[in-house]
């Protein structure tokens, strides 16, 4: 052990000590590693076709063009059709908009009575539903298009919002109720004796304190729909395909020269939405957890 | 005096474990009860039974006469304050005070007489505006009385409400409950394991031991009388003494160590008097050994060696041996005591407790 007789205050340190270069390099070589697909996706969406042709991915733009945009969102050919993703991404929203709402609330009210309201056989219901984030998708694929067939809705938006819903339930009801139980009891308690029902006690005790855990449910649904093919693919039918399967469509189309630029701009349209849902909901997510609403 | 609280026969299982056995409990009007009893033998969940928030497995509970025992609890007339405070985070101070009243849908302006009437009472009123978070543990606890009062119910229960906080808030706290009680006169039922919480508070103490009340008296009966051994050990710090040995009834009883010293207890008032001899337990409390002369007039008294001293500011801890038993008594703080100095002391066996070994009840 080393002493100082002047020792006093906060101990000076250099910034550039062996370990942080070594901590620095290590994080710009994996960001530069990340980024660098997203920059070539960016600057060959910005040129035209000649300029795509001479060869070199990683070169600046020398001429730039939103042509490819404005194609791959309007006119691309997306199989017999020539209307570019416009159409597949209001499908898209109209598919991940109600599968997140009424996931998230079915899961968020189920978490909220398993933890509460103890019900008969709640626990076998737990159960099931852990059993249930455990089965892969592709299992119950070939029952599940016989059963919505039955129920006439097979190749509608109604039953790819319905198999969303039902597939986000258990790793949904999981999480929320994992949450809820991680909350005092004695709220719930004293929320009881002031005469608040199953209702109110959500909304008004559960809810507010539960934001941070809303918005990871959130993103985790908005993001897992909107990136959802096989889905999409299987149970929407041809005129509700959502932009997933329609950027597949653009990009796999075998007719004519393949128009790199117009494909990066259509994957960029279509990555866009995840990508903006983790921005925003990420500053919700700090701040709920910053507003200390959990703590009492 | 019609009684607020009446536990009838109270049992309730967890599925196989039985936490409360056929439980009886009558609180009268305006009676400070507390439940006293170590960690997991069910004082929460029996106030929990009394509050509705757990439904019983056999027995009936009353409260103000009528039988609530399938009431909710909101229905029941009873406020209750948590050891977490359990404040809603998100509501402000007055909307937490207000939450059960809007609940109700209680008129505006009453809603606001009752939540200043009690922010008065309890000194938060400059708090109103304040979010939980905001707020130091004694003024959380403040508000979490304040959300029972303004209920305006007949019975209040507290559970633990005072474990969460340090030492002199607790002590600042306990006088301002009793105060409380003082003025409102409502009915309480509290639970604590804090013995001086219980000592001081109560008008009448549960000890509570495996789900069953092993007394329920008076702090007096509790200290000087307890029924059992049990009692004897769990009252009092520091706790009682014990010394085991064998009791001869009759004309003169009297009680012999197992190592031989005789103690003469002509004129200890016995529960039901002994018949032939068996073996027994005197317990003597600490503070009822009395040093040097005075211990001469006493009807038992003996020379002693100072083992351990343990000054504790007020009065000082010796610890000794009477026979092989270890034995603990409180001296004056004035009174300078030493290691392996050797002391007369003395006791009055009727300050003390006998109790029958086998059934380790009062004798
Ligand atoms: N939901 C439950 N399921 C099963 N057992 C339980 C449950 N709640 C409590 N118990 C058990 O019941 C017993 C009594 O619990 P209780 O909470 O009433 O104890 P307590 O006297 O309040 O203790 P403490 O002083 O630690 O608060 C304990 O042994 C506990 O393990
Ligand atoms: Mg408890």
């Amino acid at each position: 052990m080393t002493t100082n007789a002047e020792a006093s205050g906060p101990r000076p340190r250099s910034f550039f000590t062996p370990t942080r270069i070594v901590i620095y390099g290590i994080i710009i070589v994996a960001a530069l590693y990340y980024l660098l697909p997203l920059y070539v996706m960016i600057t060959t969406s910005l040129k035209g076709l000649p300029e795509i042709r001479i060869g070199n991915i990683f070169a600046p733009p020398l001429e730039v063009t939103f042509e490819p945009w404005v194609k791959a969102w309007t006119s691309a050919c997306t199989g017999l059709t020539c209307n570019g993703l416009a159409p597949g991404f209001w499908n898209s929203v109209k598919i991940t908009l109600p599968s997140t709402i009424v996931s998230v609330f079915i899961a968020a009210v189920s978490g909220y009575s398993l933890v509460n309201w103890r019900f008969k056989g709640s626990e076998f219901f737990f159960t099931v539903l852990l059993l249930g984030s455990f089965i892969p998708y592709q299992v119950m694929l070939y029952p599940l298009v016989m059963i919505t067939a039955q129920m006439k809705i097979f190749g509608t938006l109604w039953a790819v919002i319905l198999i969303h819903t039902i597939f986000g339930m258990p790793i949904l009801t999981l999480l929320f109720r994992n949450y809820f139980a991680s909350l005092p009891q004695e709220l719930f308690k004293a929320a009881r004796v002031d005469g608040a029902g199953f209702w109110r006690i959500f909304f008004q005790i559960m809810v507010p304190m539960s934001l941070p855990i809303f918005a990871v449910a959130i993103i985790l649904q908005v993001t897992g729909i909107w990136n959802d093919f096989l889905f999409g693919v299987v149970f929407a039918g041809t005129q509700n395909y959502p932009m997933t399967v329609q950027l597949n469509n653009i990009v796999n189309s075998v007719q004519g020269v393949r128009e790199y630029n117009v494909n990066m701009a259509a994957t960029i349209l279509t990555a866009a939405v995840p990508l903006i849902v983790y921005f925003v909901s990420g500053k919700w997510f700090v701040r709920g957890i910053a507003a200390g609403a959990v703590k009492g | 005096m019609q009684s607020s609280v009446s536990v009838k026969d109270l049992s309730l299982n967890f599925g196989s474990v039985q936490v409360l056995k056929s439980l009886n409990l009558d609180v009268k009007q305006g009676e400070f009860i507390v439940l006293l009893g170590p960690s997991g033998c069910g004082k929460s969940t029996l106030l929990n039974c009394i509050a509705g928030l757990l439904d019983v497995s056999e027995g009936q509970i009353f409260i103000g006469g009528k039988n609530v025992t399938w009431a909710e609890p909101k229905d029941r007339g009873i406020g209750m304050v948590f050891q977490s405070y359990a404040l809603y985070p998100q509501m402000t101070v007055e909307k937490n005070l207000s939450f059960g009243l809007r609940v109700a849908g209680m008129k505006r302006d009453e809603i606001d007489s009752r939540v200043k009437r009690a922010s008065e009472i309890l000194q938060i009123e400059p708090l109103l505006q304040r979010k939980p978070a905001n707020l130091s543990g004694g003024q959380r606890q403040r508000v979490a009385i304040g959300r029972a009062l303004v209920r305006d119910v007949d019975v209040f229960l507290f559970d633990e409400p005072l474990s969460n906080l340090d030492a002199k808030l607790r002590s600042d706290l306990r006088v301002e409950i009793k105060r409380l009680h003082q003025r409102l006169k409502n009915t309480m039922i509290y639970v604590t394991h804090d013995q001086i919480e219980a000592l001081t508070l109560a008008d009448r103490i549960a000890i509570m031991k495996n789900g069953e009340i092993q007394q329920l008296s008076d702090p007096h009966t509790i200290y000087n009388k307890p029924v059992n051994l049990y009692v004897a050990g769990f009252i009092g710090s520091p706790s009682m003494n014990f010394l085991n040995g064998t009791l001869a009834g009759g004309a003169e009883p009297a009680f012999t160590t197992d190592d031989g010293v005789v103690v003469p207890v002509g004129r200890y008032v016995f529960d039901k008097a002994p018949t032939g001899s068996a073996k027994a337990v005197l317990g003597v409390r600490p503070e009822h050994i009395v040093l040097g002369d005075a211990a001469k007039d006493l009807p038992f008294s003996t020379e002693v060696e100072i083992e351990i001293v343990e000054p504790m500011g007020s009065d000082t801890l010796a610890w000794t041996k009477i026979g092989n038993h270890a034995v603990t008594f409180r001296a004056d703080s004035d009174v300078h005591l030493t290691v392996g100095q050797k002391v007369l002391v003395g006791f009055d066996p009727a300050r003390g407790s006998l109790f029958d070994t086998a059934s380790t009840n009062r004798l």
